[in-house]
């Protein structure tokens, strides 16, 4: 009851602020501060920052207990971090990683380049686009709560039951895994949609599908793949919310239920996920290889087919996670043989970026040199996947270290190294300032060597007979110098991250601008300032083939060919109700988790629904930007 | 843009309101969009509800439970309620407020109906011992019917508030995609119901 | 200079997989690339087969990648205009063609060696093995022998082990890397799996699903002996061990005060391994080695061995009282 009431006079208060009810000064002073513009804020480009920053303060919470759990693991029977306290950095740092880190950054990038790279001034819903990004905050709060009351989830980040159930994990860990992913999830759910609809109906005139840079086209597949693979996992979750809060009984043999079903629903939703955070970082390389190579994409149009492939594929295959669960040989039989086709089209991509820089002029830029590192990286992550494809091998793979080796080469060999390229790539265009290259080539090449010394001796670890999610192991089984090796690699990867925080903070501190196109690159985000205005463009640009404004400059043009004269531009208004919403969902969340008859947890979702309902008779339109005020508002997202 | 004038007349008016803008035509497209993620959410439920509706664990079964001649009354019920809330769209395309609010406000009420069929239906099987709780038959039953319920019940709420809407502000570019929506969510919910109605209640008198 | 850098990043990881390879080779008693049971030899010529395969193909990827990054580097001074191909058909058809190829090559012994390995025959050169996975350690028992143990297996050498596994709990997962794959223990699932050791040793087992705050510890041994021994074996666990001592006497009183709810399984809320013949075991807990020190150690301290464990500590006896319970215990031979 005393939660309730907290939560009550707080709602209050905040109703209080944003009407002005409560001071009239406060309220002006509010509405002109930076917080409250960066609050409310429905440009995609600062949305775009939000996501970034996010991401990275994760990756780096993510990446301490990683630390923490290579530590435990320096010497066998260690007793550092033991049991559940192990089990719970375990998780967190799976679910960190995955959902709170490797997606916000993604989503980071995507909303900042997209709309530039299709000439749009926006995306198709601002608002949705800012609730989206409130709502992941918002999840990913609740999801680390754990740490602070109660216990965080400690069930591995697929939460497998029945172990996740009330009987085996007493506490609220799971509670905060359960909600706190729901939230994120929608908000996931309602940013693909956006980029859907914003990639559909809001290209510039001339840009066809098949003119649209690949990372524009990989967005598109990414979020294709969210459309279908967010909703097994919300109902997954709804399910396993249901058993641990409601008492239902969908996973509880005893009761009827089965332990199979959240299996089946977590990884119909799980193995897309793989190439939700994958395919993005492959449009990530495509442009940075194809920019640093001076050279158009090799085979642009089967990038495009094996982007569209690998994810209608990717929902062919989840049960390969499931091969020791005993569903039968011919089960298990079709989705290996379905699995391994995947490697089909990903080899595609590999040799057309080899042939890419095949005859091209390459510069050794550090964002290049991420997308270098990538390569051999990647390949080897994907060659083990076709190695733990088969169910006959995999019997001996399944859950052991050669796994985590397997998917950290995958995620963190690929979906890293590619964001890492992106950033060092679309800094400029973000912040209008380079990063610096020195601390950037310090940055790829400890993380690189870190990494492989990190991860390549886990293969070896797993084959020697040490299963995963284990706080210690037995010595004198030849487990000890492979440990030791791999927790030292770390070191690498640790200085690697500081020196990308020392590349961020002095980018900041730094006063030189960039010009617009400071790569000689090939697509449209190239010919606007950095970083871009509000309205992205003055005018509309009209584009003439793939790699648009490289065709432009090849034809000796200094800007793109206009499809509209000057005019007025509409904006749209910037609004605290999503941030208001997300926050009654968080309330809603923390209701249900605090059990207590749910009353705080209605009383969030009442508050959901009320500023829905208020929102849908708000008649604000926005406002225009008209063409004098164009040299005023050029300046732009403030870094 | 023009989002913002409101329409005096209706000659040289265009067919398809909703689509006029890019606004409506992006939410338009969205909505399909967002159909298409709730079409894998009763997919997912449906799968758990095939899965577990053998295990009532001593409770009543299926072929116990289900009175087919009140779930075809509810089925009724739903489905002409799509047929009104079509006639309330067809209204909507030729300008005809009054027409269009009539239909709708039909349209509510069949839903609201067929809730308290269903709101009747729930009571009286926990009466009979098929609760939630009791078995995983009972939990995937509620969780698959009772997400149909809550989506009929969001959408008389929305529907409601869209008809409050399009009586203040008349149709026009702005209120035409937000009904426009809210129509194509009412046969989508329609849609999800008549496969509740075969693979649920008939499947389940079948055995 | 960057060919260089390409070179000592492969140097890298080449020095790492011979050292992995030379200095710390794993351990035979737990070793998937030391195959001592037909099913592990199955997965290890799958795992070699398909990383062959793979080397071939990052052999040609690295060879294209190197050439290619020594060969078209931007040279100091000079500022080349690279032709804009779109790309090359005949090119892009062999390098799709290929994979598809080496995949069918993969496929076919994978799914042949995928029914190989599900089939469980029950013949008369088969035993069959009922293993139970608890929170956290794993109960045998030979349905057709009448015996029932925990944490310690033995089977013949030679004949092929049918296991029945069946949850209780949580999701555990059975692996003996030297004798073969896992399968996973699921509560209200029987899964089977056949195995077979084919020299005897003591082979080590493990859980490999995460099954809560003591996973890492939840070890088992499989002792493989020649069929002789093993019938020796058998014998021993059929007949009974009697009390002799009167410390034994006393600690059997003990025992039954204090151990035999769980122990024997008449609480139905927790189940505690089978101690009927425990003196006869290498390790106490799957974990410690089987002496008298240890022994007590264990009992008094049973949660900080193995986190999570449901045995409460037996701290609360006089220490006469506990070196009668243990030699009790170490007499069930």
């Amino acid at each position: 009851m005393g939660t309730l009431l907290v939560l009550i006079v707080f709602a209050l208060f905040l109703v209080a602020i944003f009407t002005g009810g409560y001071n009239k000064d406060l309220k002006g002073l509010l509405e002109k501060s930076t917080v409250w513009d960066w609050l409310t804020t429905v440009d995609h480009k600062k949305i775009g920052i939000l996501y970034f920053f996010s991401g990275i303060f994760y990756f780096v919470v993510g990446g301490i207990e990683a630390l923490l759990i290579r530590m435990q693991l320096v010497v066998p029977q260690n007793d550092f971090i033991v049991g559940d306290t192990y089990n719970e950095l375990m998780t967190m740092h799976g679910t960190t990683m995955i959902f709170l880190a490797a997606m916000p950054l993604i989503f980071g990038l995507m909303n900042v380049v997209v709309p530039l790279q299709i000439g749009a001034r926006d995306v198709a819903f601002p608002f949705l686009n800012a609730l989206g990004f409130w709502l992941f905050t918002f999840g990913a709060i609740l999801v680390n709560l754990g740490w602070f009351f109660g216990n965080a989830p400690d069930a591995g980040w697929t939460s497998y039951v029945s172990l996740a159930l009330n009987e085996y994990s007493p506490g609220p860990g799971i509670d905060y895994y359960v909600l706190g992913l729901q939230i994120t999830g929608i908000g996931t759910m309602i940013s693909a949609i956006n980029f859907l609809v914003t990639i559909i109906n809001m290209r510039a005139p001339g840009m066809s599908f098949l003119r649209m840079p690949l990372f524009t086209w990989t967005t598109f597949a990414t979020s294709a793949l969210l459309l279908f693979a967010m909703p097994p996992l919300a109902v997954g979750l709804l399910l396993l919310m249901f058993d641990r809060l409601f008492g239902a009984n969908f996973f509880d043999y005893t009761m009827g239920g089965s332990s199979i079903i959240w299996q089946h629903l977590f990884w119909i939703f799980g193995h897309p996920e793989v190439y939700i955070v994958i395919l993005p970082a492959f449009g990530i390389m495509s442009e940075v290889i194809s920019t640093f190579s001076k050279k158009r994409l090799y085979g642009y149009t089967s990038m495009v087919f094996a982007s569209v492939l690998i994810s209608f594929l990717g929902f062919m295959v989840w049960v390969h996670h499931m091969f020791t669960v005993g569903l039968g040989p011919v089960s298990n039989s079709i989705f290996a043989v379905a699995t391994m086709t995947i490697a089909v089209p990903t080899g595609i991509k590999v040799f057309n970026w080899l042939f890419t820089m095949w005859g091209g002029e390459i510069r050794f830029t550090t964002a290049m040199l991420f997308a270098l590192g990538f390569i051999p990286t990647f390949v080897i992550g994907g060659m083990t996947g076709v190695m733990v494809a088969l169910p006959p091998a995999d019997f001996q793979y399944q859950d052991s270290y050669f796994l985590v080796a397997h998917f950290h080469y995958t995620l963190v060999g690929g979906v890293v190294m590619g964001l890492f390229a992106g950033a060092y790539y679309w800094w400029p265009k973000m912040f209008g300032k380079l990063l610096n290259e020195t601390l950037g080539k310090i940055h790829f090449w400890s993380f690189l060597i870190g990494f492989h010394l990190t991860f390549f001796p886990q293969h070896f670890l797993g084959l020697f007979g040490m299963p995963r999610r284990v706080f210690t192991y037995q010595p004198n089984v030849g487990l000890e110098n492979l440990n030791l090796i791999s927790t030292i690699g770390t070191i690498g990867m640790a200085i690697g991250v500081l020196a990308f925080a020392a590349n961020v903070v002095l980018s900041f501190v730094k006063k030189e601008k960039v010009p617009n196109d400071p790569w000689n690159a090939r697509s449209l985000e190239w010919t606007i300032p950095s970083p871009p205005p509000a309205y992205n463009f003055v005018q509309t640009p009209l584009i003439r083939g793939y790699d648009a404004w490289w065709i432009e400059k090849q034809a000796g043009n200094k800007s793109m060919k206009p499809a509209e004269p000057i005019g007025p531009i509409h904006m749209p208004s910037s609004t605290f109700v999503p941030f208001l919403m997300s926050l009654s969902l968080f309330i809603a969340g923390l209701g249900f988790i605090a059990r207590e008859n749910f009353a705080a947890g209605i009383l969030g979702l009442i508050m959901f629904f009320i500023t829905m309902f208020v929102r849908s008779f708000d008649r604000n339109h926005g406002c225009h930007i008209e063409p004098e005020e164009f040299d005023q508002a050029n300046k732009g997202v403030k870094a | 843009m023009e989002v913002n004038t409101e329409i005096k007349s209706t000659r040289n008016m265009p067919n398809h309101l909703e689509t006029t803008t890019l606004e409506g035509r992006n939410k338009v497209l969205g909505f399909w969009l967002f159909l298409a993620a709730e079409t894998v959410l009763f997919a997912c439920l449906f799968g758990t509800y095939l899965a577990l509706r053998h295990q009532s664990m001593g409770g009543p079964e299926s072929s116990e439970l289900y009175d087919l001649s009140l779930i075809a009354v509810s089925t009724a019920i739903l489905l002409t309620s799509s047929l009104t809330s079509v006639l309330a769209m067809a209204k909507m395309n030729q300008y005809k407020l009054k027409a269009m609010l009539t239909w709708l406000g039909i349209t509510v009420l069949l839903g609201l109906s067929f809730l308290v069929l269903e709101i009747y239906e729930f009571v009286h099987y926990v009466h009979l011992g098929h609760t939630f709780m009791n078995s995983a038959f009972g939990s995937s039953f509620y969780a698959l019917v009772g997400t149909h319920g809550a989506h009929v019940t969001f959408g008389i709420v929305w529907i409601t508030t869209l008809m409050f809407q399009a009586a203040k502000q008349g149709i026009t570019r702005e209120t035409a995609p937000k009904l426009f929506v809210s129509s194509l969510y009412w046969h989508f919910i329609d849609v999800v119901w008549i496969f509740i109605f075969t693979l649920v209640y008939l499947l389940g008198k079948v055995g | 200079m960057v060919s260089r850098k390409g070179i000592r990043h492969f140097l890298t990881v080449f020095v790492l997989a011979a050292l992995a390879l030379s200095g710390c080779a794993g351990n035979e008693s737990l070793n998937v690339l030391a195959p001592s049971g037909t099913s592990a030899e199955k997965s290890l010529d799958l795992i070699k087969l398909s990383l062959f395969i793979m080397m071939g193909v990052f052999a040609v990827v690295i060879s294209i990648y190197i050439y290619v990054l020594i060969r078209y580097r931007k040279r100091k001074g000079k500022d080349v205009m690279p032709k804009q191909v779109h790309g090359n058909t005949i090119v892009e058809i062999i390098w799709t063609s290929i994979p598809i190829i080496l995949i069918t090559i993969l496929a076919i012994p994978t799914v042949k060696y995928t029914f190989d390995m599900a089939n469980t025959r029950a013949s008369e050169d088969s035993i069959t093995i009922k293993v139970t996975g608890y929170q956290y350690w794993w109960e045998f028992e030979y349905p057709d022998l009448g015996i029932k143990t925990s944490q310690e297996l033995h089977i013949p050498v030679g004949k092929q082990v049918n296991f029945i596994l069946e949850g209780k709990d949580v999701i555990h997962s059975f692996w003996i890397p030297a004798l073969g794959g896992k399968m996973d223990v699921i509560p209200g699932r029987t899964n089977t799996m056949p195995l077979d050791a084919k020299k005897p040793g003591v082979y080590q087992g493990k859980c490999a699903e995460l099954c809560g705050a003591g996973h890492a510890l939840m070890d088992f041994k499989v002792v493989a002996q020649e069929e002789e021994d093993f019938n020796k074996w058998v014998a021993q666990m059929q007949k009974p061990s009697p009390v002799q001592t009167a410390s034994q006497k006393q600690g059997e009183e003990l025992y039954r005060q204090n151990c035999l709810g769980c122990h024997a399984g008449t609480n139905p809320n927790v189940q505690g391994p089978d101690l009927t013949k425990f003196g006869t075991r290498t390790t106490i807990a799957g974990i410690l080695e089987n002496n008298e020190k240890n022994l007590k150690m264990w009992m008094m301290h049973t949660t900080d061995v193995k986190p999570g464990s449901l045995m409460p500590k037996i701290d609360y006896l006089q220490p006469q009282e506990m070196e009668a319970l243990v030699d009790y215990l170490m007499s069930r031979k």
